[in-house]
């Protein structure tokens, strides 16, 4: 018998708006199997940022809020606590997250919220064009980084899983990449991981994805993968950096 | 066999199913352009495919089916590192 | 009837409590503080939640999804912190999500002080955050008042899909009397089919959403808004007339200053001098109709006193417009009007009208 890979009822039927090699839609397509896997579409409401996934409400199929800019954890907290059986992600870019929302982001993990935050990390502010983000790497250049970024004039990449891992609230803490097939298949499970983690109240629970950005990188779809795996996984490392003590 | 289907309209030309593919055997289209503009992506020897769908994987769009047998191993060459 | 003793700051949380509110989100701020004190002991004996933000800038967002998620739901800060929530309560104006937001008005501007202020008028009825939007805002004079108008203000904010602003100073907020709390109202918040509660249920799904990036779109929104905007223009003006039928000098004045102001009428009627109060209750809409009324009749001036450098004073004489001479009298950074200031002030009107 033929069997199909099939399209997530999780998202709606609708073209992504991003640009050609974007790896969003391939982050928009894990986080909404594994909304449909776990059998939870119809309680989830999802918060989505400001930034380049700002429109991610018209492409997740379940109720969504959009945040003012940084806010989503504060927002998902709102809803999580009035329904406390629903289940509540962020979906934030890493201006978003690390830099106008570390506030939130840092206090909803504190409180031990139980939501699961989706950060996209590509070390650019895509939207707005190309500016640098917190976590711009040394020496990449970027709109308002033309020489490169220089720890002199602009500091270092904020490495937020590291950070959020030392915080007592937050249960499940990972970083993945959408580079490869097989990281995919890693990061799919990290996902299902998180929303595990809050299926079960065991508290705030985060998975950074490194993703790309071929148009403000200067690169080629392919080539921006390329760069995942040479020149972001070196300074931000795969793998877990908090598990919560009952293993899910 | 296993079979892979590109639908075009969503399809964006960005190679990235291109990349992955083990058999090398995904290309995007030279004559046909969608109606967005871009060169949508074809399979160049069906022949080959062993429906690892390592192309529905990455590709960012949903732009990718692949249907095989049952049971099938849909094993690839590599672990599509 | 039960009396009991109360501080205005635990009154605004015991309404909130009667109205059915059972979610607060706030950050600590004087002269506020026992609101938040109240309700963090209050709420859980309802079966509610009180939960300390880490800013005021989260508290308005977590605000923002819990009225997302169909709660009654409210937030207090005072002046600064009320700055810090605007950009908030604009997303919550344009999203259509009704909350009550209380300030507890203090000295400006800048980190100003803790004494009590009517400062943040403009902030408060004009706006205050980006965009074409306007909250009711109602102004309490009397703790008792204050349980009925936070109740009033729930209300409205289901009734219109908005938020509700409720303003005092810090007299208000700090001072005890006695109130009339009676049997709890009836609380009955209208179906919210457009909450954000999960798809279960529903055929379609719900999106709270602020952001319309085709500008056709978006002037539909505005459009819809100001037609809101209009309605509550229409239905919902509110004030307190005292003493105002025959007087010749009538002032205007909210909150705790109206209550200085009735002492001024009545030593002032003694003396001889008719003299009358209009109260706005709400300050948005503007009750401009007994202004107006007073304007065309017995009144020969107009004595607006307030907590400030002269705020409301512009919407009143948007009401008078021009037909008869408007006076003002304010104390700003803290300093409380004094009933002799005001009579002062009066009998300078007075002798200038002779």
């Amino acid at each position: 018998m033929a069997v199909s890979t099939k399209r997530t009822q999780g998202l709606a039927d609708k073209h992504f708006h991003y640009c050609p090699g974007c790896t969003h839609g391939i982050i928009h397509r894990l986080v909404a199997e594994a909304i449909e896997e776990l059998g939870v579409l119809e309680k989830t409401v999802g918060v989505c940022p400001v930034g380049c996934a700002v429109f991610a409400y018209d492409y997740f199929n379940c109720d969504m809020i959009e945040a003012a800019h940084g806010r989503a954890p504060a927002v998902a907290t709102g809803v999580k606590r009035v329904l406390p059986e629903s289940v509540v992600f962020t979906y934030q870019g890493d201006g978003d997250l690390a830099a106008i929302g570390t506030a939130e982001t840092v206090h909803a993990a504190a409180r031990g919220e139980r939501i699961t935050t989706i950060f996209v990390n590509n070390a650019v502010y895509g939207m707005t064009g190309g500016q640098m983000a917190p976590t711009t790497l040394l020496g990449q250049k970027t709109t308002t980084t033309p020489f490169g970024r220089q720890s002199s004039v602009a500091g270092y990449p904020l490495k937020v899983s590291e950070m959020v891992a030392t915080i007592d609230g937050a249960a499940y803490v990972t970083r993945v990449a959408v580079n490869s097939p097989k990281n995919i298949l890693r990061a799919k499970k990290a996902i299902l991981k998180a929303f595990n983690v809050q299926l079960k109240g065991l508290g705030f629970s985060l998975v950074e994805v490194l993703s790309t950005c071929p148009t403000n990188w200067g690169l080629s779809p392919p080539e921006a993968l390329r760069w995942v795996k040479e020149k972001m996984i070196p300074v931000y490392p795969l793998g877990d950096f908090k598990v919560p003590e009952d293993e899910v | 066999m296993p079979q892979v289907f590109f639908e075009n309209e969503r399809c964006k030309g960005c190679e990235l199913c291109v990349t992955v593919c083990p058999k090398k055997i995904i290309a995007l289209s030279a004559g046909e352009i969608n109606s967005f503009g871009f060169h949508p992506a074809v399979l160049t020897d069906g022949t080959k495919c062993t429906g690892c769908g390592f192309c529905f994987l990455v590709c960012p769009d949903l732009a990718v089916t692949v249907v095989r047998e049952e049971g099938g191993n849909g094993e690839s060459t590599d672990e599509g590192e | 009837m039960e009396r009991v003793l109360m501080k205005g700051n635990e009154a605004f949380g015991e309404g909130a409590v009667r109205a059915g509110c059972r979610h607060f989100f706030g950050y600590p701020i004087t002269p506020q503080s026992e609101l938040p004190h109240y309700l963090a002991r209050r709420l859980p004996e309802v079966g509610g939640l009180y939960l300390q933000a880490e800013s005021e800038v989260a508290a308005i967002n977590m605000v923002y999804g819990a009225a997302a998620a169909g709660a009654r739901v409210m937030t207090s800060s005072s002046s600064p912190g009320i700055s810090l929530m605007q950009e908030g309560i604009s997303y919550i104006a344009c999203a259509e999500l009704p909350c009550v937001v209380v300030n507890i008005m203090r000295g400006g501007p800048g980190l100003g002080n803790i004494a009590p202020s009517q400062a943040d008028y403009f902030q408060a009825v004009k706006g205050g955050g980006h965009g074409d939007y306007r909250l009711p805002v109602l102004a309490p004079a009397s703790i008792q008042e204050i349980i009925d108008l936070i109740v009033l203000a729930f209300d409205l904010a289901d009734k219109y899909r908005n938020p509700v602003m409720v303003v005092g100073d810090g007299i208000l907020g700090q001072m005890m009397e006695p109130v009339e709390l009676g049997p709890a109202p009836e609380v009955t918040p209208p179906p919210k089919p457009w909450a954000t509660t999960g798809t279960l249920g529903r055929k379609s799904r719900n999106v709270v959403n602020s952001l319309y990036i085709e500008p056709e779109e978006l002037e539909k929104v505005n459009l819809r808004l100001q037609a809101k905007y209009k309605q509550v223009e229409q239905e919902e003006k509110r004030w307190e007339e005292y003493r105002a039928d025959d007087a010749q000098v009538i002032i205007v004045a909210f909150g705790m200053v109206a209550r200085i102001a009735k002492a001024v009428v009545d030593s002032m009627r003694m003396a001889g001098i008719p003299v009358g109060l209009i109260r706005p209750v709400t300050l948005y809409p503007f009750p401009d109709k007994p202004l107006a009324a007073s304007a065309s009749g017995a009144a020969k001036a107009f004595l607006v006193v307030e907590m400030n450098a002269g705020q409301m004073l512009e919407d009143v004489k948007l009401a008078v417009c021009g037909r008869k001479p408007v006076h003002f009298y304010g104390r700003t950074g803290g300093m409380v009007t004094s009933v002799a200031e005001v009579e002062g002030k009066v009998r300078d009107i007075w002798e200038g009208l002779k």
